[in-house]
């Protein structure tokens, strides 16, 4: 074999593994979306929210010390104390939970019943809100988020193929943990929805609130159910990317990329969310490799939004989405 | 006996709060009970008014003409309308006001006029959802499937299988309710609503939209609720003719008031409701 094909392999292998990246994002939007028919704007913010917060517990910064040492004139930044990885996880897992009671009570709860256009307004206030007091929180430095992932080149990887194939491919560890884990929540939540009574009411909710009503399901639970789930995908796919880049303003920007992810899969689809992301991941990184030389590069910007203009073309629906049907 | 039991052709129970009736079913003492119900919707106001009782075990049927406010009645009780004056009685205490799915939690389970399933979702897993109220497992013990969770859901599925069974929807059960044709749609609501073990069942227009065969299948599977688990029913039709065969008591609105409450015979010959049949030219 060539070593060309190898080198589109790798190329294809990575772009799979930031593709479950762009699933896991996606994937936030279709719950949530699904559930209540709210398109929520503030998912990349809460995946950088939850990083930040996660980053903040774990080194023990003080929250809002800037705010207070201005007010007071003191000169606070850490208690002094590192948490273990473990804990500080938990306790943002605990923070996202809260966050979302907090949204249900003072936003969804006196929205009930109004058009979608009004509650997607309201989600891009709650973005730009929870966007300063992130920063006003935990501050607004590049922080390094460091929950001992693993990093660099995987040489498992390389010296087996090297060994098979005689061409060592190159892969991430950190991109393969970040596979393995997306996998796991995803198996999990699947799990869930199908088989317990919470799971089968989130179903129920997601499709037809009045009869969901009659059979005893209170939809403010259910709403803080979805956010909570929404919450810890976002604490998941910030730790994620965090970990990748940085812990900074542009995670919150990798919402964007969830976008194509959403038209190709169906925005009410939790495989097509799937989908969508690996089509995206390894489509961008393919057209890269193959077409990128030939028009002067820098493809990856552009190819996912192209290809979701296509499919609204030609698919609006999107691969799994509900097929659109007008009567007349 | 009580003049209501004379009035019912019966005799009255051994308990002494209501009677036995010709066929040998027990109709016991008010489970429910709607005083002096008035609702608006801003100048309009559908139902006036109006106070009716229910009682265990029986059948109880709330008839009149289209835009008479029968829907409205029972959204109040169902707790997706909430009456400006008036109160409702459930099991002897005054109930305070409720959400819908409060209400379902104590109880009282009900169908649609224009059937609400979950489109998306199997025969079986709506019929699951029927029970949600009665499932105790904690949300801790569901995300790590262990405890209560797996006995309990196995437990549930042996109650929704009889309850399958007893609707003739066995060869339906892993359908998506979506692919189903209109009547056996109805009957899955109807297995929903009786998967909840409702201690008052309300069913708004269960044969609407039905071909004489299915209206058969239909009433006879609502006696043989009320036979069988001895639960109690509301039922509103507008269709005359099938709501006198199956039920015990009816109450009669028209306008959005009451003018008609007693068992058939006495209510299919009051000049009133004649009237008031007559006067919109009904079926």
């Amino acid at each position: 074999m060539p070593d060309q094909f190898y080198f589109a392999l790798e190329v294809a292998l990575n772009g799979l593994l930031t593709g479950i990246m762009y699933a896991l994002v996606a994937l936030g939007f279709v719950l949530i979306y699904k559930s209540s028919e709210i398109f929520n704007y503030a998912q990349g913010v809460m995946a950088l929210f939850a990083a930040l917060t996660l980053v903040g517990l774990q080194s023990g910064q003080v929250p809002f010390a800037e705010l207070i040492n201005a007010i007071f004139g003191t000169h606070l930044s850490h208690f002094g104390w590192r948490l273990p990885p473990l804990v500080a996880i938990v306790l943002t897992a605990v923070v996202m939970v809260l966050f979302a009671i907090l949204v249900e009570r003072l936003i969804l709860r006196h929205l009930v019943g109004q058009e979608p256009i009004i509650l997607f307004m309201a989600t891009i206030g709650l973005a730009y809100f929870l966007e300063g007091f992130g920063d006003l929180m935990w501050g607004s430095e590049i922080k390094k988020l460091d929950i001992g992932l693993p990093q660099g080149l995987s040489e498992t990887v390389e010296s087996l193929t090297d060994r098979w194939f005689g061409y060592g491919l190159f892969i991430d560890r950190l991109d393969i943990a970040a596979a393995a884990v997306a996998g796991i929540l995803v198996t999990v939540l699947t799990l869930f929805s199908q088989y317990t009574k919470q799971g089968r009411a989130l179903r129920a909710v997601a499709d037809d609130h009045q009869a969901a009503l009659s059979v005893g399901i209170s939809l403010r639970f259910i709403w803080v159910l979805v956010w909570s789930i929404a919450g810890f995908i976002a604490l998941v796919a910030g730790v994620m990317w965090g970990a990748k880049s940085g812990v900074q303003f542009s995670l919150s920007l990798i919402a964007l990329k969830a976008l194509p992810v959403l038209m190709l899969g169906g925005f009410t689809s939790i495989p097509g969310a799937i989908v969508g992301g690996l089509i995206i991941g390894v489509g961008e990184k393919l057209f890269e490799f193959w077409v990128g030389p030939l028009i002067g590069g820098a493809t990856e910007n552009w190819f996912a939004y192209v290809l979701a203009l296509v499919f609204l073309v030609f698919r609006p629906q999107g691969l799994f989405g509900e097929k659109i049907i007008e009567r007349v | 006996m009580t003049s209501e039991a004379i009035t019912h052709g019966g005799a009255m129970n051994p308990e002494g709060d209501g009677w036995v009736t010709p066929d040998g079913r027990h109709i016991g003492p008010v489970v429910l009970e709607v005083k002096n119900i008035t609702l608006r919707f801003g100048g309009v106001t559908a139902i006036k008014d109006i106070s009716f009782d229910i009682r265990e075990g029986e059948i109880r049927a709330i008839i009149g003409p289209n835009g008479a406010g029968k829907s409205s009645m029972l959204n109040v009780i169902s707790g997706f309308y909430h009456p400006q004056e008036g109160e409702i009685w459930f099991r002897g205490q005054k109930r305070p006001p409720m959400k819908p799915f409060q209400v379902a939690r104590q109880g009282i389970a009900r169908t649609f006029q224009n059937i609400a399933l979950f489109k998306g979702m199997s025969v079986l897993d709506n019929i699951m959802t029927g029970r949600i109220t009665l499932m105790r497992s904690t949300m801790a013990e569901e995300a790590l499937w262990w405890g209560r969770a797996e006995r309990e859901e196995l437990a549930h599925r042996e109650a929704v299988e009889k309850i399958i069974d007893f609707l003739e929807i066995q060869h339906i059960r892993r359908t998506p309710v979506s692919r189903l044709p209109y009547g056996l749609q109805k009957r899955v609501e109807l297995a929903r609503a009786l998967a909840a073990e409702p201690k008052l069942l309300l069913l708004d227009e269960p044969m609407a939209g039905m071909n004489v065969e299915e209206k058969e299948d239909m009433s006879r599977f609502i006696l043989d609720v009320n036979d069988e688990f001895g639960t109690t029913i509301v039922l509103i039709e507008h269709d005359m003719g099938v709501v006198m065969d199956l039920s015990d008591r009816v109450v009669v609105m028209d306008y959005g008031k009451k003018i008609g409450d007693g068992p058939p015979d006495e209510v299919r010959n009051d000049p009133q409701v004649i009237a008031a049949y007559l006067g919109v030219s009904h079926e």
